[in-house]
């Protein structure tokens, strides 16, 4: 039972971050059409902003606002240099671009950084842990656990109180009709990557925080598991995202926690194979948006 | 003579090698309700569309209001006092009632005005003020079209564009919506309205253009227009 516990609340420290990257991502498929595969790359920058506060001697504290914000910062500006002039093409066109996007920024990591990992410091209360009622939970889980939830009001009572907030709704809902409302596309879809940067940015400092280091590669497996509950959820449905991303979480944990030692080796495929059920009753994902049920009637 | 609010010169819309809007020239003056009519495929639509720059015209030039408004992106249009409610009413159906006028009401800065707008519309419509806090997407298809036309009103415009108000609704929700056309012109606001219902466009309408393949097929006042044979004609294909 303890073991249950403790590991329940593995699955909500790292289905948090998933949900977090998948809300990035759901944020701006649901405006725009486009699975961003560079969101991972943005992680990666508030990733090398920790590493090199750190090795500057800034404080955590000062460090965290700064990484958020060159995450957010960075999002904007891909949105202007790159995904803007293919705004109207394919979804397959702005894939692309944004697989060209994530390698650009790679090989840049690679070259001007370093190929290989490097540490992070990190402040030592993160690594420590607190015993609540017999349990022991790592100070780093819980953080994760605290700053998801704060992330997750935080965006409910941006759209659903907030008049910029109420537009994004709208157009992802119709976005020609946004559009005749008044609300400009540029300032919508910028808005969108901004937010999608902030949650790329938060979920780099939890995944950093666990690891305590940084690579040029570190943003792509996130991301793709990210992907996995964005589609898990329903692609471009904000609370399927959140519900993508917390039931991935709970599958790999319970996975690597309870499956026989003999089967370990298989986690990766029985855990897919488990979203490949779900999708096969549920082919729209666990709360399809909107929209999509609206081309379906 | 006074310049017209709306003049539309040599309009041309193509959707690859399809010619879809081919040259027309009209206007609407200040205060009127024109009716743009025709069969399906005929181009209003893409006329409508392309004035509210939702698709990009190929030639020709829109003026609205003394300025030219050809190719703006649509965001602009409120602020200039036109809006368009488009075709099929697509309400925010995710949204409330309340959120989606307030959507329509985005561009506008003054309080004192926006406060005069939700009045407006909760007066045209006390059903909307009822519904305000339900989701627009369990409204009746009635009530989603006056919420669209309410929508449309919030930013006060001078002129109103209406693609096929009356399409899908039941005939005694089709005259309160005629009936709303000729209340909100009272109120001063200038209408082009495309409709498929001809006989109810017509009753309301001042002046009416009838479009076949892309092309002004015939055009005239209104109450000529339903006596005259050229409509049937157009529409048959004939004239």
């Amino acid at each position: 039972m303890e073991l249950f516990l403790q590991q329940t609340v593995n699955a909500f420290a790292l289905g948090g971050t998933y949900a977090l990257l998948a809300l990035g991502l759901a944020v701006v498929f649901s405006i725009m059409g486009l699975i961003n595969f560079a969101h991972g790359e943005l992680m990666t920058i508030a990733g090398y902003v920790l590493m090199y506060c750190g090795l500057a001697g800034i404080s955590f504290v000062f460090a965290v606002p700064l990484a958020l914000l060159a995450s957010t910062f960075a999002a904007v500006l891909m949105e202007r240099v790159a995904f803007r002039p293919v705004r109207n093409s394919s979804g397959a066109t702005m894939l692309v671009t944004s697989f060209a996007v994530a390698m650009i920024l790679q090989v840049i990591f690679q070259n001007f950084i370093s190929v290989r990992s490097q540490p992070v410091l990190l402040p030592e209360a993160l690594s420590g842990s607190i015993t609540i009622g017999g349990l022991v939970i790592g100070v780093n889980k819980l953080v994760a656990i605290i700053s998801t939830v704060i992330m997750l009001i935080f965006l409910d009572r941006f759209l659903s109180k907030q008049k910029y907030g109420i537009a994004m709704r709208a157009a992802a809902e119709d976005f020609a009709v946004a559009r005749l409302m008044g609300i400009r596309a540029n300032t919508v879809i910028a808005g969108a990557f901004a937010i999608s940067g902030l949650l790329a940015g938060v979920a780099a400092i939890l995944w950093v925080s666990q690891r305590a280091s940084v690579d040029p590669l570190m943003g792509f497996t996130p991301v793709l598991k990210a992907f996995i509950a964005a589609i898990l959820g329903g692609l471009g449905s904000l609370r399927g995202a959140v519900a993508g991303g917390f039931l991935l979480g709970f599958i790999e944990i319970y996975l690597a926690a309870f499956l026989p030692p003999a089967l370990q080796e298989f986690r990766d495929p029985i855990g897919l194979g488990l979203v490949v059920l779900v999708l096969l009753m549920r082919p729209n994902g666990l709360l399809p948006a909107a929209s999509l049920k609206a081309e379906k009637v | 003579m006074v310049q017209p609010l709306l003049e539309v010169r040599s309009l041309d819309v193509r959707y690859g090698a399809v010619q879809a809007v081919d040259g027309i020239n009209f206007e609407v003056e200040q205060g009127e309700i024109i009716a743009l009519l025709g069969a399906n495929g005929a181009g209003k639509s893409s006329t409508l569309n392309a004035i509210a720059g939702l698709v990009p015209t190929f030639g020709g030039e829109v003026q609205f209001d003394g300025q030219n408004i050809t190719n703006l992106r649509p965001e602009m249009l409120p602020g200039l006092g036109m809006t368009l409610s488009p075709e099929g009413r697509r309400v925010f159906g995710t949204l409330s009632v309340a959120e989606n006028l307030q959507m329509g009401a985005f561009g506008m800065k003054d309080p004192q005005e926006i406060a005069a707008a939700w009045d407006r519309v909760y007066t045209l419509f006390p059903i909307l003020a009822e519904r305000r806090d339900q989701f627009a997407g369990t409204l009746s298809g009635g009530q989603q079209q006056m919420l669209a036309v309410g929508r449309a009103l919030m930013s006060n415009p001078k002129m109103l564009l209406l693609d096929e108000p009356s399409l899908g609704l039941a005939p005694k929700i089709i005259e309160q919506i005629f009936e709303l056309i000729t209340t909100l012109n009272q109120q001063g606001v200038t209408i082009l309205v495309v409709e498929q219902n001809v006989s109810m466009a017509l009753e309301v309408a001042n002046r009416a253009y009838v479009l076949a393949n892309g092309q002004i097929a015939t055009s005239g006042d209104a109450k000529e227009l339903a006596a005259s044979n050229n409509l049937q004609n157009a529409y048959l294909g004939g004239a």
